[in-house]
Protein backbone atom coordinates (compact mmCIF):
# COMPACT_ATOMS: atom_id res chain seq x y z
CA UNK A 1 0.00 0.00 0.00
CA UNK A 2 2.75 2.19 1.11
CA UNK A 3 4.62 1.48 -2.11
CA UNK A 4 2.02 2.83 -4.40
CA UNK A 5 1.60 5.95 -2.09
CA UNK A 6 5.34 6.48 -2.41
CA UNK A 7 5.81 5.39 -5.76
CA UNK A 8 8.30 3.05 -4.97
CA UNK A 9 9.03 -0.11 -6.58
CA UNK A 10 6.49 -2.69 -5.76
CA UNK A 11 6.95 -4.86 -3.17
CA UNK A 12 9.07 -8.13 -3.83
CA UNK A 13 7.68 -11.00 -2.02
CA UNK A 14 5.04 -11.12 -4.45
CA UNK A 15 2.99 -12.09 -1.34
CA UNK A 16 -1.15 -11.19 -1.37
CA UNK A 17 -3.46 -9.75 -3.89
CA UNK A 18 -0.75 -6.77 -4.05
CA UNK A 19 1.51 -8.39 -5.03
CA UNK A 20 -0.20 -10.51 -7.44
CA UNK A 21 -1.27 -7.41 -9.31
CA UNK A 22 2.48 -5.86 -8.85
CA UNK A 23 3.85 -8.58 -10.58
CA UNK A 24 1.43 -8.65 -13.35
CA UNK A 25 1.54 -4.89 -13.97
CA UNK A 26 5.38 -4.55 -13.87
CA UNK A 27 7.73 -4.27 -16.45
CA UNK A 28 9.75 -6.56 -18.43
CA UNK A 29 8.41 -9.76 -16.68
CA UNK A 30 5.42 -11.05 -14.63
CA UNK A 31 7.17 -14.26 -13.52
CA UNK A 32 9.77 -13.14 -11.51
CA UNK A 33 12.40 -15.58 -9.63
CA UNK A 34 10.79 -18.13 -12.12
CA UNK A 35 13.25 -19.03 -15.15
CA UNK A 36 11.80 -18.66 -18.73
CA UNK A 37 12.16 -22.34 -19.59
CA UNK A 38 10.40 -23.33 -16.24
CA UNK A 39 7.78 -20.69 -16.69
CA UNK A 40 7.04 -21.86 -20.41
CA UNK A 41 7.00 -25.97 -19.17
CA UNK A 42 3.78 -24.27 -16.61
CA UNK A 43 2.45 -22.70 -19.63
CA UNK A 44 2.98 -26.00 -21.63
CA UNK A 45 1.23 -27.77 -18.58
CA UNK A 46 -1.54 -25.90 -18.43
CA UNK A 47 -2.42 -26.21 -22.14
CA UNK A 48 -2.24 -29.86 -21.60
CA UNK A 49 -4.90 -29.72 -18.83
CA UNK A 50 -7.10 -28.46 -21.28
CA UNK A 51 -6.15 -31.33 -23.50
CA UNK A 52 -7.14 -34.01 -21.06
CA UNK A 53 -9.80 -32.13 -19.02
CA UNK A 54 -11.28 -31.81 -22.32
CA UNK A 55 -11.13 -35.79 -22.88
CA UNK A 56 -12.62 -36.17 -19.45
CA UNK A 57 -15.26 -33.93 -20.67
CA UNK A 58 -15.83 -35.87 -23.56
CA UNK A 59 -16.21 -39.45 -21.67
CA UNK A 60 -18.21 -37.96 -18.99
CA UNK A 61 -20.43 -36.61 -22.16
CA UNK A 62 -20.12 -40.32 -24.10
CA UNK A 63 -20.78 -42.12 -20.49
CA UNK A 64 -24.15 -39.73 -20.03
CA UNK A 65 -25.68 -39.53 -22.93
CA UNK A 66 -25.73 -43.32 -23.79
CA UNK A 67 -29.18 -45.01 -22.90
CA UNK A 68 -26.84 -48.79 -22.53
CA UNK A 69 -25.25 -49.60 -19.48
CA UNK A 70 -21.37 -48.51 -19.33
CA UNK A 71 -19.12 -51.70 -18.82
CA UNK A 72 -18.38 -52.15 -15.31
CA UNK A 73 -14.50 -51.06 -14.98
CA UNK A 74 -14.14 -52.97 -11.66
CA UNK A 75 -14.57 -56.38 -13.99
CA UNK A 76 -13.27 -55.88 -16.65
CA UNK A 77 -10.08 -54.55 -15.75
CA UNK A 78 -9.83 -57.14 -13.34
CA UNK A 79 -7.22 -60.31 -13.48
CA UNK A 80 -7.13 -63.60 -12.47
CA UNK A 81 -4.80 -64.79 -10.38
CA UNK A 82 -5.30 -68.81 -9.05
CA UNK A 83 -8.80 -68.96 -8.47
CA UNK A 84 -9.69 -65.45 -6.89
CA UNK A 85 -10.55 -62.61 -9.60
CA UNK A 86 -8.92 -59.43 -8.09
CA UNK A 87 -10.45 -56.25 -9.22
CA UNK A 88 -8.60 -53.46 -10.65
CA UNK A 89 -5.44 -55.13 -9.42
CA UNK A 90 -3.39 -54.39 -12.76
CA UNK A 91 -4.65 -50.88 -12.40
CA UNK A 92 -3.39 -50.33 -8.75
CA UNK A 93 -0.14 -51.66 -9.32
CA UNK A 94 0.56 -49.28 -12.10
CA UNK A 95 -0.78 -46.44 -9.84
CA UNK A 96 1.47 -47.61 -7.50
CA UNK A 97 4.78 -47.90 -9.74
CA UNK A 98 3.14 -44.11 -11.37
CA UNK A 99 3.96 -42.30 -7.38
CA UNK A 100 6.84 -44.28 -6.81
CA UNK A 101 8.35 -42.62 -10.18
CA UNK A 102 7.22 -38.88 -8.88
CA UNK A 103 8.92 -39.84 -5.69
CA UNK A 104 12.75 -40.72 -7.48
CA UNK A 105 11.93 -37.74 -9.48
CA UNK A 106 11.31 -35.72 -6.66
CA UNK A 107 14.53 -36.92 -5.22
CA UNK A 108 16.33 -37.10 -7.93
CA UNK A 109 14.91 -32.99 -8.31
CA UNK A 110 16.50 -32.62 -4.64
CA UNK A 111 19.65 -34.02 -5.59
CA UNK A 112 20.05 -31.54 -8.33
CA UNK A 113 19.33 -28.50 -6.28
CA UNK A 114 22.56 -29.61 -4.24
CA UNK A 115 24.41 -30.22 -7.64
CA UNK A 116 24.86 -34.09 -6.89
CA UNK A 117 25.81 -35.04 -9.73
CA UNK A 118 25.70 -39.44 -9.61
CA UNK A 119 22.43 -39.56 -7.26
CA UNK A 120 20.92 -36.85 -9.57
CA UNK A 121 21.75 -39.20 -12.44
CA UNK A 122 20.81 -42.74 -11.07
CA UNK A 123 17.32 -41.18 -8.97
CA UNK A 124 16.91 -39.88 -13.16
CA UNK A 125 17.49 -43.77 -14.27
CA UNK A 126 15.06 -45.28 -11.73
CA UNK A 127 12.23 -43.12 -12.91
CA UNK A 128 12.63 -43.52 -16.32
CA UNK A 129 12.89 -47.70 -15.45
CA UNK A 130 9.51 -47.23 -13.14
CA UNK A 131 7.95 -45.19 -16.26
CA UNK A 132 9.18 -48.07 -18.70
CA UNK A 133 7.10 -50.13 -16.42
CA UNK A 134 4.25 -48.06 -16.49
CA UNK A 135 3.95 -48.64 -20.19
CA UNK A 136 5.07 -51.81 -20.00
CA UNK A 137 1.92 -52.82 -18.10
CA UNK A 138 -0.39 -50.36 -20.21
CA UNK A 139 0.63 -52.51 -23.24
CA UNK A 140 0.07 -55.71 -21.42
CA UNK A 141 -3.62 -54.44 -20.14
CA UNK A 142 -4.17 -53.15 -24.50
CA UNK A 143 -3.28 -56.67 -25.74
CA UNK A 144 -5.82 -58.28 -23.03
CA UNK A 145 -8.78 -55.98 -23.97
CA UNK A 146 -8.04 -56.11 -27.47
CA UNK A 147 -8.43 -59.86 -27.49
CA UNK A 148 -11.00 -59.71 -25.43
CA UNK A 149 -12.87 -58.14 -28.25
CA UNK A 150 -12.53 -54.55 -26.79
CA UNK A 151 -12.67 -51.90 -30.35
CA UNK A 152 -13.28 -48.04 -30.39
CA UNK A 153 -16.67 -49.25 -31.89
CA UNK A 154 -17.87 -51.74 -29.59
CA UNK A 155 -16.83 -54.40 -26.67
CA UNK A 156 -18.77 -57.26 -25.35
CA UNK A 157 -20.22 -55.66 -22.24
CA UNK A 158 -22.15 -52.62 -23.07
CA UNK A 159 -22.29 -48.66 -24.24
CA UNK A 160 -19.94 -49.23 -27.52
CA UNK A 161 -18.40 -45.46 -26.40
CA UNK A 162 -16.23 -47.67 -23.79
CA UNK A 163 -13.36 -48.66 -26.28
CA UNK A 164 -12.75 -45.09 -27.86
CA UNK A 165 -13.08 -43.49 -24.62
CA UNK A 166 -10.50 -45.92 -23.13
CA UNK A 167 -7.98 -45.95 -25.71
CA UNK A 168 -8.28 -42.14 -26.41
CA UNK A 169 -7.26 -41.28 -22.83
CA UNK A 170 -4.86 -43.91 -21.64
CA UNK A 171 -3.33 -43.78 -25.07
CA UNK A 172 -2.62 -40.36 -24.75
CA UNK A 173 -1.36 -41.06 -21.47
CA UNK A 174 0.76 -43.36 -22.44
CA UNK A 175 2.36 -41.24 -25.19
CA UNK A 176 2.99 -38.47 -22.36
CA UNK A 177 4.43 -41.31 -19.91
CA UNK A 178 6.83 -42.99 -23.31
CA UNK A 179 8.23 -38.92 -23.91
CA UNK A 180 8.90 -38.43 -20.62
CA UNK A 181 10.64 -41.70 -20.05
CA UNK A 182 12.92 -40.66 -23.78
CA UNK A 183 13.64 -37.12 -22.06
CA UNK A 184 14.65 -38.70 -18.70
CA UNK A 185 16.75 -40.98 -20.08
CA UNK A 186 18.72 -38.62 -22.49
CA UNK A 187 18.82 -35.73 -19.45
CA UNK A 188 20.59 -38.49 -16.74
CA UNK A 189 22.80 -39.26 -19.71
CA UNK A 190 23.54 -35.62 -19.82
CA UNK A 191 24.22 -35.37 -15.92
CA UNK A 192 26.46 -38.45 -15.86
CA UNK A 193 28.58 -37.31 -18.36
CA UNK A 194 29.02 -34.23 -17.01
CA UNK A 195 27.48 -31.92 -19.64
CA UNK A 196 25.56 -29.48 -16.31
CA UNK A 197 28.88 -29.03 -14.64
CA UNK A 198 31.19 -27.53 -17.42
CA UNK A 199 31.31 -24.14 -18.08
CA UNK A 200 29.78 -24.10 -21.44
CA UNK A 201 26.31 -23.39 -23.16
CA UNK A 202 23.93 -26.21 -24.62
CA UNK A 203 20.29 -26.14 -25.09
CA UNK A 204 19.60 -27.91 -22.13
CA UNK A 205 22.21 -25.46 -19.72
CA UNK A 206 23.50 -22.23 -19.60
CA UNK A 207 26.25 -22.87 -18.18
CA UNK A 208 28.53 -24.49 -14.81
CA UNK A 209 26.62 -25.84 -11.96
CA UNK A 210 23.07 -24.85 -13.86
CA UNK A 211 20.88 -28.17 -13.23
CA UNK A 212 17.93 -26.37 -13.88
CA UNK A 213 16.68 -28.67 -16.58
CA UNK A 214 16.38 -31.62 -14.33
CA UNK A 215 13.45 -29.41 -12.24
CA UNK A 216 12.00 -28.56 -15.68
CA UNK A 217 11.79 -32.31 -16.37
CA UNK A 218 10.56 -32.87 -13.26
CA UNK A 219 7.12 -30.66 -13.30
CA UNK A 220 6.43 -32.88 -16.28
CA UNK A 221 6.59 -35.83 -15.12
CA UNK A 222 4.71 -34.99 -12.05
CA UNK A 223 2.33 -33.94 -14.34
CA UNK A 224 2.29 -37.13 -15.86
CA UNK A 225 1.63 -38.64 -12.39
CA UNK A 226 -1.21 -35.84 -11.90
CA UNK A 227 -2.91 -36.65 -14.91
CA UNK A 228 -3.00 -40.60 -13.75
CA UNK A 229 -4.75 -39.36 -10.71
CA UNK A 230 -8.15 -37.73 -12.54
CA UNK A 231 -8.28 -40.58 -15.46
CA UNK A 232 -7.85 -43.34 -12.04
CA UNK A 233 -10.57 -41.46 -10.19
CA UNK A 234 -12.87 -41.23 -13.20
CA UNK A 235 -11.94 -43.71 -16.02
CA UNK A 236 -11.68 -46.51 -13.68
CA UNK A 237 -13.70 -45.88 -10.09
CA UNK A 238 -16.15 -43.71 -11.35
CA UNK B 1 18.97 9.39 6.12
CA UNK B 2 16.97 8.44 3.32
CA UNK B 3 20.84 6.96 2.02
CA UNK B 4 21.10 4.68 4.96
CA UNK B 5 17.40 3.49 4.59
CA UNK B 6 17.67 2.60 0.64
CA UNK B 7 20.99 0.58 1.07
CA UNK B 8 19.19 -1.22 4.05
CA UNK B 9 17.06 -2.07 1.89
CA UNK B 10 18.94 -3.53 -0.64
CA UNK B 11 20.90 -5.42 1.77
CA UNK B 12 17.70 -7.05 2.86
CA UNK B 13 16.50 -7.96 -0.47
CA UNK B 14 19.63 -9.58 -1.70
CA UNK B 15 19.76 -12.63 0.35
CA UNK B 16 16.12 -13.52 -1.14
CA UNK B 17 17.30 -12.99 -4.46
CA UNK B 18 20.65 -14.67 -3.94
CA UNK B 19 18.97 -18.21 -4.21
CA UNK B 20 16.28 -16.76 -6.82
CA UNK B 21 15.18 -19.87 -9.25
CA UNK B 22 15.92 -22.64 -7.05
CA UNK B 23 14.77 -24.18 -4.44
CA UNK B 24 15.31 -26.18 -1.01
CA UNK B 25 13.47 -28.54 0.95
CA UNK B 26 14.05 -31.28 3.29
CA UNK B 27 13.86 -34.66 1.78
CA UNK B 28 11.61 -35.80 4.76
CA UNK B 29 9.30 -33.88 3.48
CA UNK B 30 9.32 -35.61 0.01
CA UNK B 31 9.21 -38.73 1.67
CA UNK B 32 6.23 -37.81 3.88
CA UNK B 33 4.21 -37.05 0.94
CA UNK B 34 5.37 -39.83 -0.80
CA UNK B 35 4.25 -41.81 1.68
CA UNK B 36 0.49 -39.88 1.96
CA UNK B 37 0.00 -40.27 -1.80
CA UNK B 38 0.74 -44.08 -1.52
CA UNK B 39 -1.86 -44.45 1.84
CA UNK B 40 -4.30 -42.06 -0.77
CA UNK B 41 -4.32 -44.60 -3.66
CA UNK B 42 -4.40 -47.44 -1.44
CA UNK B 43 -7.32 -45.69 -0.07
CA UNK B 44 -9.42 -44.94 -3.17
CA UNK B 45 -8.49 -48.26 -4.17
CA UNK B 46 -10.60 -49.96 -1.02
CA UNK B 47 -13.20 -47.80 -2.16
CA UNK B 48 -13.94 -49.61 -5.11
CA UNK B 49 -12.63 -53.33 -3.25
CA UNK B 50 -14.94 -52.80 -0.53
CA UNK B 51 -18.02 -51.94 -2.90
CA UNK B 52 -18.94 -48.54 -1.61
CA UNK B 53 -21.68 -47.15 -3.65
CA UNK B 54 -23.59 -44.31 -3.94
CA UNK B 55 -22.95 -40.64 -2.88
CA UNK B 56 -20.10 -42.05 -0.20
CA UNK B 57 -18.43 -43.58 -3.15
CA UNK B 58 -18.09 -40.49 -5.34
CA UNK B 59 -17.30 -38.48 -2.59
CA UNK B 60 -14.82 -40.51 -1.35
CA UNK B 61 -13.22 -41.36 -4.94
CA UNK B 62 -13.12 -36.83 -5.29
CA UNK B 63 -11.67 -36.40 -1.82
CA UNK B 64 -8.78 -39.29 -2.14
CA UNK B 65 -8.27 -37.66 -6.00
CA UNK B 66 -8.42 -33.62 -4.68
CA UNK B 67 -5.93 -34.07 -1.81
CA UNK B 68 -3.64 -36.49 -4.44
CA UNK B 69 -3.54 -33.66 -6.82
CA UNK B 70 -3.09 -31.30 -4.56
CA UNK B 71 -0.23 -32.53 -2.47
CA UNK B 72 1.33 -33.76 -6.00
CA UNK B 73 0.85 -30.12 -7.48
CA UNK B 74 1.62 -28.32 -4.26
CA UNK B 75 4.97 -30.32 -3.04
CA UNK B 76 6.19 -32.28 -5.70
CA UNK B 77 5.84 -29.71 -8.74
CA UNK B 78 6.78 -26.47 -5.27
CA UNK B 79 3.65 -24.75 -6.62
CA UNK B 80 3.21 -23.76 -2.00
CA UNK B 81 6.67 -21.30 -2.57
CA UNK B 82 5.92 -20.40 -6.18
CA UNK B 83 4.90 -16.25 -6.17
CA UNK B 84 1.04 -15.78 -6.53
CA UNK B 85 1.61 -14.72 -10.20
CA UNK B 86 2.90 -17.84 -11.77
CA UNK B 87 0.10 -19.80 -9.32
CA UNK B 88 -2.89 -17.94 -10.51
CA UNK B 89 -1.33 -18.37 -13.85
CA UNK B 90 -1.37 -21.94 -13.82
CA UNK B 91 -4.03 -22.76 -11.16
CA UNK B 92 -7.10 -20.50 -12.38
CA UNK B 93 -7.51 -21.22 -16.01
CA UNK B 94 -8.39 -24.79 -15.44
CA UNK B 95 -11.91 -23.66 -13.64
CA UNK B 96 -13.05 -23.10 -17.18
CA UNK B 97 -13.17 -26.60 -17.79
CA UNK B 98 -15.88 -27.14 -14.83
CA UNK B 99 -17.65 -24.60 -17.03
CA UNK B 100 -17.33 -26.87 -19.93
CA UNK B 101 -18.46 -29.61 -17.40
CA UNK B 102 -21.82 -28.13 -16.12
CA UNK B 103 -22.29 -27.55 -20.22
CA UNK B 104 -21.84 -30.86 -21.34
CA UNK B 105 -23.86 -32.60 -18.50
CA UNK B 106 -26.84 -30.67 -19.45
CA UNK B 107 -26.38 -31.31 -23.03
CA UNK B 108 -26.26 -35.32 -22.52
CA UNK B 109 -29.17 -35.17 -20.22
CA UNK B 110 -30.73 -33.58 -23.13
CA UNK B 111 -28.99 -36.06 -25.35
CA UNK B 112 -30.11 -39.15 -23.35
CA UNK B 113 -33.81 -38.51 -22.97
CA UNK B 114 -34.13 -37.61 -26.67
CA UNK B 115 -32.65 -41.33 -27.33
CA UNK B 116 -34.58 -42.95 -25.02
CA UNK B 117 -37.82 -41.48 -26.41
CA UNK B 118 -36.75 -41.32 -30.13
CA UNK B 119 -34.32 -44.75 -30.65
CA UNK B 120 -33.67 -46.72 -27.85
CA UNK B 121 -36.45 -49.33 -28.93
CA UNK B 122 -35.34 -53.17 -28.19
Amino acid sequence: MSDARTGHAPPDSGEGLSGFVADWSSDQRAFKRVSWGKAMMWILLLSDTFIFGVFLVAYMTARSSTPEAWPNASEVFSLHIGDTNLPLLLIAIMTFVLISSSGTMAMAVNSAYRKARRPTALLMLATALLGATFVGMQAFEWTKLISEGVRPWGNPWGAEQFGASFFMITGFHGTHVSIGVIFLLLVAWKVWRGEFDQDRRTWLCSGKGDYEAVEILGLYWHFVDLVWVFIFAFFYLW
Amino acid sequence: MTQTSMTDQHAAARPASAHAEGQQHPIKLYLLVWGLLFVLSAASYMVDYAGFQGLLRWGLILAFMMLKAGLIIAVFMHMAWERLALSYAILLPPLAVLVLVAIMAVESDYTVLTRQSEFATQ
